[in-house]
């Protein structure tokens, strides 16, 4: 240890410059930021990749109001509070899925290799393009709401609850979005972390209250609802929008999504780094 | 050899640049690199000199810190790099095999974001890559995505990404593979320039005019094992100097021919006899001349004849007994009857 540091202080003086032993947070923050503006650049240039968060809200809001609003509400204007809040939570996790995917393909692109030989924090090239998600993410929450109006959602929380649900639906689509890379630095290819984010969205999304009350469901399937953060996301987007109240439900939703980035934060930073 | 002894700074003034010691790096069952020592020193010149999958990259990359060390230890500019990854990573400017730009972006973004990811100011960022463009003749194409730049203009946007915060220390993996002849002297103009102003540069390349060209030093590695070093003249001359090639009129002759000439310089030539062909190593050049009189002297009509530098395969047979590069083994096979059967 000793001798090591000697000689970088030696080589440090002959070069006139120090060497930083590790990265900042302030260096992290700045190289994600790096990151965020090419992923973002990246965007512009290739727009098919908002194709899933234009499309999928305008598509399902119809759809599920239309094909579902009988049957489960009585009618459409009935059914439309229920399904909002689950639709806006099914696109965020449609849109993180692209996330995963989309760090996968990059990670095998040559300049990956150059991002790994530079001095900066392991985490940038990670947190980068999820930062630029969020444009996606506030893409996707925006129409659905503007779908559901447009179709006769009249929210009873006002504008400031609609803010919130849409700020919730954003945070948690950012959160959730942690899984997904996590994915994206385990899987082998692009294909792979698709065809596994599927079948991690179908479950989450389908085995929730996004689309269905929780009541009419049996017994054991209610406990993994019950349980499932996106039904915490749903309820919570749910109260925000049609009472206006920030209920408990809003401050268990933030604190699932804390967890989950608590917990996929650090395996996908272990398993990126681990890659090179 | 002694991979185990520790390397004592108090023994040195400077650290060499790089200090390798006993490099392992092994995939599954597989050993890339099984053992390799080098030692770089500053404002050299140093060439990796290989043959396809002989390990070059791996070295390369265990260096620069791509790939963890399986086995012995490194040390660059006196900093070990295994322990200390991410001072290496600020000594250390490399330019891969494959060009590491962003397709997405243009020249002048990349550059741009790699200051930045590197802590230059905005303003430092767009000044350096404004610099760089001008010093790589970049500066028409810098608006252009990437997926519109020519091979040749990628390698040197590349190279100039490498030099950004300016690292004493550039690691080059065969800087002009798959260039054109004319880029190719470009790129060794760049290359020269850079050791000019001080940089020590490492390269990798499979082509021995290139390190005879550019390097100082050279180590040939082959199947993850050093198995020469030393100037391009010593590696040249392990091999002869120069190789005389030629193509006799009379195929049937180059027997008679080979005899001949071996008699004249105590060197047995190797030969393509139903081309006629007959190529000889060469201690100095001048002996061509006494090859071709007694040739004539010999009534033996020659349709050809070329003094060559010999190629990396000819060091490479020479040095380990086996043609360098799979795709030239037939063809050698064919051509060069090992040396022990014509004894
Ligand atoms: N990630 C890897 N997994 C398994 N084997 C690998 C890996 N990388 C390299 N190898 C193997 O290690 C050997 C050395 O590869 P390396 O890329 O270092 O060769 P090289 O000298 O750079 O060759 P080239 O001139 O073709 O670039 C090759 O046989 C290669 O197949
Ligand atoms: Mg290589």
């Amino acid at each position: 240890m000793t001798t090591s540091t000697l000689t970088h202080e030696l080589t440090e003086r002959e070069l006139g410059r120090t060497l930083a032993p590790r990265p900042t947070v302030g260096d992290a923050i700045t190289q994600t930021l790096a990151m965020a503006w090419r992923a973002l650049k990246k965007m512009r240039r290739n727009p098919e990749q908002f194709f899933d968060v234009v499309f999928q809200p305008l598509l399902f809001t119809a759809m599920f109001a239309y094909i579902f609003g009988g049957a489960i509400s009585g009618s459409v204007s009935d059914y439309l509070p229920i399904v909002i809040p689950g639709i806006l939570a099914q696109t965020a996790l449609t849109a993180c899925i692209a996330t995963g995917t989309q760090l996968r393909e990059d990670m095998d692109k040559g300049v990956f290799d150059r991002f790994k030989a530079m001095p900066i924090a392991r985490i940038a090239p990670l947190a980068g393009p999820m930062v630029a998600d969020l444009v996606r993410y506030a893409t996707a929450a925006t129409l659905t709401i503007l779908t559901g109006l447009a179709m006769g959602y009249r929210p009873d929380g006002g504008l400031t609850g609609v803010i919130g649900g849409w700020l919730l639906t954003v945070i948690a689509g950012w959160s959730m979005a942690w899984i997904f890379t996590w994915l994206g630095t385990i899987a082998r290819s692009a294909q792979a972390v698709q065809g596994i984010s599927m079948m991690v969205m179908f479950p989450l999304t389908f085995l929730s209250n996004a689309f269905v009350p929780a009541d009419t469901l049996p017994g054991w399937l209610q406990s993994f609802v019950d349980f499932n953060p996106v039904s915490h996301v749903v309820s919570a987007v749910s109260d925000l929008m049609n009472t206006g109240q920030v209920t408990s439900e809003v401050w268990i939703a933030l604190g699932m999504c804390a967890l989950v980035v608590a917990i996929f934060a650090p395996l996908s930073l272990r398993s990126y780094s681990r890659k090179m | 050899m002694n991979s185990s002894a520790p390397i004592h700074p108090a023994e040195r003034r400077t650290a060499p640049a790089v200090v390798a010691q006993g490099l392992v790096k092994t995939f599954g069952d597989f050993r890339a690199v099984s053992g390799i020592d080098l030692e770089v020193r500053r404002g050299e010149v140093f060439g990796v000199l290989g043959p396809n999958g002989a390990g070059k990259t791996t070295t390369l990359k265990m260096l620069a810190t791509l790939l963890p060390i399986d086995g012995g230890r490194a040390e660059i500019l006196g900093v070990d790099v295994a322990r200390e990854p991410h001072r290496i990573r600020q000594l250390v400017g490399v330019t891969g095999q494959y060009a590491s730009v962003d397709e997405n972006l243009t020249g002048r973004e990349n550059l741009w974001l790699f200051g930045r990811l590197q802590g230059l100011s905005r303003k430092r960022a767009r000044a350096t890559a404004e610099d760089l463009l001008g010093r790589f003749g970049l500066e028409e194409a810098g608006d252009k995505p990437i997926s519109q730049f020519s091979g040749g203009m990628r390698r040197r946007l590349d190279l100039a990404a490498s030099l950004i915060t300016q690292p004493p220390l550039i690691f080059l993996d065969e800087p002009t593979t798959g260039l054109d002849p004319r880029t190719r002297g470009q790129m060794w103009d760049t290359i020269r320039e850079l050791v000019a102003a001080g940089s020590t540069i490492l390269l990798t390349t499979q082509y021995l005019d290139e390190a005879d060209q550019l390097a100082d030093r050279i180590a040939v590695i082959d199947h993850g094992l050093k198995v020469a070093e030393g100037t391009p003249e010593q590696l040249k001359n392990s091999v002869g100097s120069s190789t005389l090639h030629l193509r006799l009129e009379d195929a049937e002759q180059t027997a008679r021919a080979a005899a001949l000439t071996a008699r004249l310089l105590g060197e047995v030539p190797v030969l393509t006899p139903e081309s006629g062909g007959l190529n000889v190593a060469l201690a100095d050049a001048n002996q061509a001349a006494d090859v071709l009189i007694a040739l004539r002297q010999a009534d033996l009509g020659i349709t050809s004849a070329a003094v060559r530098q010999p190629t990396l395969d000819e060091v490479f047979l020479t040095l380990t007994g086996h043609p360098g590069e799979p795709e030239a083994a037939d063809e050698s096979e064919a051509t060069t009857p090992q040396p022990e059967e014509v004894h």
